[in-house]
């Protein structure tokens, strides 16, 4: 029999129904890989009784719904009740929320079973795991012929490390600017973020909420597809949450592209592109194409201010969300002997946040200070509404953009020191973030050096089921079966 | 725009974020790196451009004006690092 982690979740939901075997053996084959690949760090708190608890109560049929008994791993930015939840910050060790997120109860009523929490860039703040305070995650990947231990990509590096190495069905993301998409690239698994209020935001600690989504990471586009109907729906404890129906998104999917027009957007074949996404991207044309879709040239005239306004928009929310943290209410505290109230505020934020993080409340404080607020975060707005605009311009003209995910293969730790060389990683996923869109990445093939590379589909709002049919067609395409 | 030592700071300051004096310099610079690099956005012609107020369109609800929840002072202050008599505690304020 083939080993139960090496399963899809559409595979695990029919074994489980067929009684070929138990819910509490799927979760114990899982726990015991998480065992034995403690060194990818890919979980900040492991949760076996838990998981075996909830299994048991699958196979016992009172825990019911489309996921039962399904093991999946949270991002550790969803607050779970009664289980340690640091948002891979130093600030919020020992935290235990006193209630559970949305996404994270939705995901429960359905009956799925919760492995345990996943490390992250501190408060998702990073495209490569490298400032958790918990330790960075390590890829299952390696180059071909080297030891050399790779990123598996941020914010959400725990749950693509994890999903890849099988040590879950599938996972919770969030996606800011690329946050589920880049990772998933770098490990070869499909990750989605829906359009901006799809997914509630309520226990999900924030980072900057104008942009932030949660969104599945999974192996196939069927069990995305899955989890995301799950993890949406209306919420009235978030003030952006969307007030309409959810569709089952895996009943919807064909994976023909007839009719569809795929466009191609001009500004995104940047000078000097990495050769090989040049040609995956082409080979991502070509595909959709043989799939019945019309390909169309269109332009996203704004696309290079992108980044630029995400760097402005971010920090400056951040800087306004991050200021809850001050050592009263929840989390660490550092009060300097003989100090005052300011001083324990400024020690305590000091000792618990990592250099990115103060980084990015500096700039958003600074960009927000008076005198400074127009010049910069009026116009980053404004800036903004002309990227949303030359979407809403292309979508006019077609059904689904295809990109590349990312402008390069996983790379070495250290290898981007530069913060601005960091953030340039997110190219490709930052601009659908700007706009709300929804947007997924889809395993499309290997490097020459045999790592995995994404490919992007971006939809019309609420199209969600257009950029996972899309999607569905690429991974029928490309048939990635690779493995770390 | 710039920034020099003592805007740097300032920021510090205003964010509640203990600097020691000795990263000050290095802090300045990569602002200044990330800041130079944002500064591109002021190429772009946005007149007549109203700023995003909502990225999707939509009005803020309404609620109901009731008390929807409460008697939950232990989950309140569970995760206090300093709790007294069903209240938060911190040093001293008033001299």
């Amino acid at each position: 029999m083939t080993a139960l982690t090496q399963l899809s979740l559409v595979q695990m939901q029919a074994g489980l129904a067929n009684k070929e075997f138990s819910a509490v053996e799927l979760a114990q084959a899982h726990l015991d890989a998480m065992a034995a690949n403690r060194h990818l760090n890919a979980f900040i708190t492991e949760t076996p009784e838990l998981a075996l608890a909830q299994a048991a109560q699958v196979d016992a049929g009172t825990r019911t719904g489309p996921l039962a008994g399904i093991p999946l791993g949270i991002k550790d930015l969803f607050c779970t009740d009664g289980v340690q939840t640091t948002a891979g910050s130093l600030i919020l060790k020992g935290f235990v929320p006193q209630y559970e997120s949305r996404v994270s109860a939705n995901l429960l009523r359905d009956g799925a079973v919760f492995l345990g929490k996943l490390n992250m860039d501190e408060f998702a703040m990073g495209s490569s795991n490298e400032t958790s305070a918990y330790g960075r995650v390590i890829s299952p990947w390696h180059a071909a012929g080297s030891n050399a231990d790779l990123v598996p990509g941020g914010s959400s590096g725990g749950s693509a490390a994890a999903v890849a190495a099988r040590l879950c069905a599938g996972a919770t993301g969030t996606d800011t600017g690329g946050s589920i998409r880049q990772p998933a690239a770098f490990v070869g698994i499909v990750g989605i973020k829906p359009t901006y209020g799809r997914a509630s935001r309520w226990g999900t600690i924030a980072f900057a909420s104008s942009l932030d989504q949660a969104g599945p990471m999974a192996r196939t586009v069927t069990d995305c597809a899955h989890l995301l109907t799950s993890m949406c729906g209306f919420d009235p404890l978030d003030s952006t949450s969307l007030d309409v129906p959810v569709p089952d998104f895996a009943a919807g999917l064909t994976g023909s592209m007839q009719g569809k027009r795929v466009g191609i957007p001009a500004e995104y074949r940047l000078d000097g592109m990495d050769p090989e996404i040049a040609a995956l991207w082409d080979a991502g044309i070509a595909w959709l194409e043989a799939a019945g879709a019309q390909i169309v040239p269109i332009s996203l005239p704004h696309t290079k201010y992108a980044l630029p306004t995400y760097y402005i928009v971010a920090p400056a929310e951040a800087s306004s969300n991050l200021a809850r943290y001050d050592g009263v209410r929840y989390g660490q505290r550092v009060l300097p002997p003989g100090g005052n109230v300011q001083d324990m505020y400024a020690a305590t934020r000091a000792a618990g946040f990592g250099k990115e993080v103060q980084r990015r409340i500096m700039i958003g404080t600074y960009v927000l200070s008076a005198g400074f607020y127009d010049a910069y975060y009026t116009q980053a707005q404004k800036v903004r509404a002309l990227i949303a605009r030359d979407f809403e311009a292309a979508f006019k003209r077609c059904d689904v953009l295809l990109t590349p995910t990312a402008p390069s293969p996983a790379f070495a730790f250290g290898a981007k020191a530069d913060p601005i060389a960091m953030y340039l990683n997110d190219v490709f996923t930052v601009p659908a973030s700007l706009a709300g869109l929804p947007a997924m990445s889809v395993p499309g093939g290997l490097s020459a050096s045999g790592l995995p590379l994404g490919l992007q589909i971006i939809g019309r709002p609420l199209d969600e089921i257009g950029v996972l049919n899309a999607g569905l067609a690429i991974e029928r395409a490309a048939g990635f079966t690779a493995q770390p | 725009m710039s920034v020099d030592n003592n805007i740097v700071r300032k920021i510090a300051r205003l964010a509640r974020i203990a600097i020691p004096e000795a990263d000050v310099p290095g802090l300045t610079e990569q602002l200044n790196g990330i800041l130079g690099w944002i500064e591109q956005l002021g190429e772009v012609d946005t007149s007549g451009v109203d700023p995003m107020a909502s990225v999707m369109p939509g009005t803020l609800r309404w609620r109901a004006d009731v008390v929807s929840d409460g008697d939950i002072q232990d989950k309140v202050l569970a995760n206090a690092p300093d709790a007294a008599s069903g209240f938060f505690a911190v040093p001293k304020v008033i001299e």
